[in-house]
């Protein structure tokens, strides 16, 4: 029996105004479903998607490399597991990550191994 | 006033079944608070798309857990097909239904049969496995593997199964019905069980939500949520309603995966009777240009299958973001305010899956 | 979901575990019986030679890259300890000359490949 049709809607996001929507989206009870990085030239391509009942949405956010992304942690807590993996993994600058693993969350012998490709 | 000590737990301890660490600040004996981590058996599978081809990961995708593998390996085609725009045949649909069914079945069986260990009801314990037994035993029959049976493909699936074997399904689970009867019964209505269960690990609804819990965590709190009522595979032409527990606790969280055992027999025979003859599988031309997110529903919960191509035959991203990714941050929520001695069976009711979630 | 009542009785599973203490076990005693395998089982790739031509498609397909072909030498060789048993190589094979058999690997102390001699016609 099918509910709804599988919705998939990708939504551009200036950085300005990520933090508002994000607070919007938990004011009206969403849930933060998962954060996921790509590498793309010269930055990252973030994904957060946020799911209610059966609609879900992903906020896009494009950074530059070195450019800081603010933490949601403050927003949702549960977003710290993700969160300390992109910046591990990716290299992703994550400001005021709470809480923060400093690069110990895998036991892994290289630092940030998904920037690169190869 | 109360003693404050912090206890480091994991990853390797009686108790416990998968590698997680926890450190535990303990209050006298109560948990005040929880930091995990984890880390201990990184294997960086999602880098590996950069070198396998996109059919030749299929096979990575379903190694990334060894219980809900067929799961991976249907989720990852799914969302590269999703991508490149191909329709499988319906009756592939129905056997990836079919075998992901059956794997929650064996998943559940396996989790209930751990609790029944944890609590310390041994025979209990047997009597989960050896019912599990009969769904690997089929398993076996039919993909010629017990747990990691590689049958799904981009474009459908590789192997067909017969008349006979249906058969033999449907038989299989129509025993295997009669059996788990006095298992339920134990496990939903024992007054030892209810003692140890009940009240235990309340986790609300208001903050299964906001913690991001997904799957029998999210369902025992109340929350109506299945990503199977979205109608991937063949779910869309079956008759389900999902499992919804009450009260947030160990008790919910296990009565609903006890009940989504007998669900899934009921789609299994379904599926069975309503299954087409056709083709299994579809050519599959040219490379993924494009990206997708499918989301679909484990046995621990909904895990999410992230595909970008490049139009080249290697993936630029593959990221899958498992349940017990999820299921983290609400279990140690839930962890506030326990006993000590709870914490072992507390985390078991998540039902964890670190191999998965480090990937 | 309904209210349950709590089933107070005094050994609830002692009729089962009674049963249990009577029955038949449910596993084989496997060393002194035989295994029994189903027909679709994967347990190792066997090849047969004298079809093979070489192509190296089961090579290319191999996830682990267990297996090496050299047609230059006409050797086709697996390394058992990387082999998966996904039937990756089975499925790609044009001339269906190789299969998965029943029964699994031997242990053995070495890590080793295993070769086998193919292209031997066209040598004559």
């Amino acid at each position: 029996m099918q509910v709804k049709e599988d919705i998939n809607e990708i939504r551009p996001i200036e950085k300005d105004e990520f933090l508002s929507e994000i607070i919007c989206l938990k004011m009206d009870a969403w849930r933060l479903v998962q954060i996921c990085a790509v590498r793309i030239e010269d930055g990252f391509e973030l994904s957060y998607t946020f799911c209610k009942e059966y609609r879900m949405v992903t906020l896009r956010l494009i950074t530059k490399e070195q450019e800081e992304v603010s933490s949601i942690t403050q927003i949702y807590p549960c977003a710290f597991m993700q969160e300390n993996e992109m910046k591990e993994l990716f290299g992703v600058p994550v400001r005021e990550l709470a809480p923060d693993y400093h690069e110990k969350l895998y036991r892994i012998d290289r630092e940030t191994p998904f920037k690169e490709k190869g | 006033m109360a003693k404050r000590s912090i206890v480091p737990f994991g990853p390797q301890h009686p108790v416990l079944p998968e590698p997680v660490h926890l450190d535990l600040v303990l209050e006298d004996e109560t948990v005040v608070g929880a930091i995990p981590s984890i880390g201990f058996i990184h294997r960086g599978l999602e880098k590996l798309v950069e070198k396998k081809d996109f059919k030749q990961y299929v096979y990575i995708a379903e190694r990334v857990c060894g219980i809900c593998s067929c799961g991976h390996g249907m989720g990852y085609c799914e969302s590269v097909e999703r991508v490149m725009g191909i329709e499988i045949p319906r009756r592939a649909e129905y056997l990836r239904t079919i075998w992901v069914e059956m794997s929650r079945v064996h998943s559940h069986l396996l989790w209930l049969g751990l609790l029944a260990d944890a609590m310390g009801f041994e025979s209990l314990f047997m009597e989960c496995w050896r019912l599990r037994e009969k769904i690997l035993d089929m398993f076996d029959r039919t993909t010629g593997g017990r747990i990691i049976f590689s049958v799904n493909c981009v474009g459908g699936v590789l192997k067909d199964m017969d008349g006979a074997m249906l058969r033999a399904i449907r038989e299989t689970v129509d025993q295997m019905e009669q059996e788990l009867e006095p298992i339920m019964t134990t496990f939903i209505k024992d007054y030892s069980v209810q003692l140890r269960l009940r009240g235990l690990g309340i986790l609300s609804r208001e903050q299964a939500i906001l913690q991001g819990a997904v799957g029998p965590m999210l369902r025992g709190s109340g929350v109506e949520y299945d990503t199977r009522m979205l109608g991937y595979a063949a779910y869309g032409d079956l008759d389900m309603e999902p499992i919804v527990g009450t009260d947030g606790d160990a008790y919910a969280r296990c009565e609903v995966r006890a009940r989504e055992i007998v669900q899934s027999f009921n789609l299994i025979r379904e599926a069975i009777d309503k299954i087409p003859q056709g083709p299994i599988s579809v050519p599959v031309k040219g490379n993924p240009q494009g990206e997708y997110f499918m989301r679909i529903e484990q046995p621990r919960g909904e895990a999410i299958y992230y595909t970008k191509g490049n139009g080249t035959k290697f993936l630029d991203r593959f990221r899958l973001r498992t349940p017990t990714t999820s299921n983290i941050p609400p279990m140690v929520e839930m962890l506030k305010g326990c006993q000590l001695g709870d914490v072992p069976l507390l985390i078991l009711t998540i039902d964890p899956c670190i191999s998965c979630t480090e990937r | 979901m309904e209210e349950v009542k709590p089933d107070v009785r005094a050994l609830a599973f002692a009729r089962q575990a009674l049963k249990n203490l009577f029955m038949k076990p449910a596993t084989t005693s496997y060393p002194f019986e035989p295994a029994s395998y189903p027909e679709r089982m994967r347990g190792h790739v066997e090849l047969v030679a004298e079809d093979c031509i070489g192509c190296g498609l089961c090579m290319r397909s191999c996830p682990p890259g267990a297996i090496r072909v050299d047609r230059q030498e006409g050797i086709w060789s697996i390394n058992r300890f990387d082999c998966v048993q996904c039937e990756s190589c089975v499925n790609a094979c044009p001339k269906k000359c190789l299969k998965m058999a029943a029964g699994y690997t031997q242990p053995e102390t070495e890590k080793a490949e295993e070769r086998f001699e193919i292209l031997k016609k066209q040598e004559k």
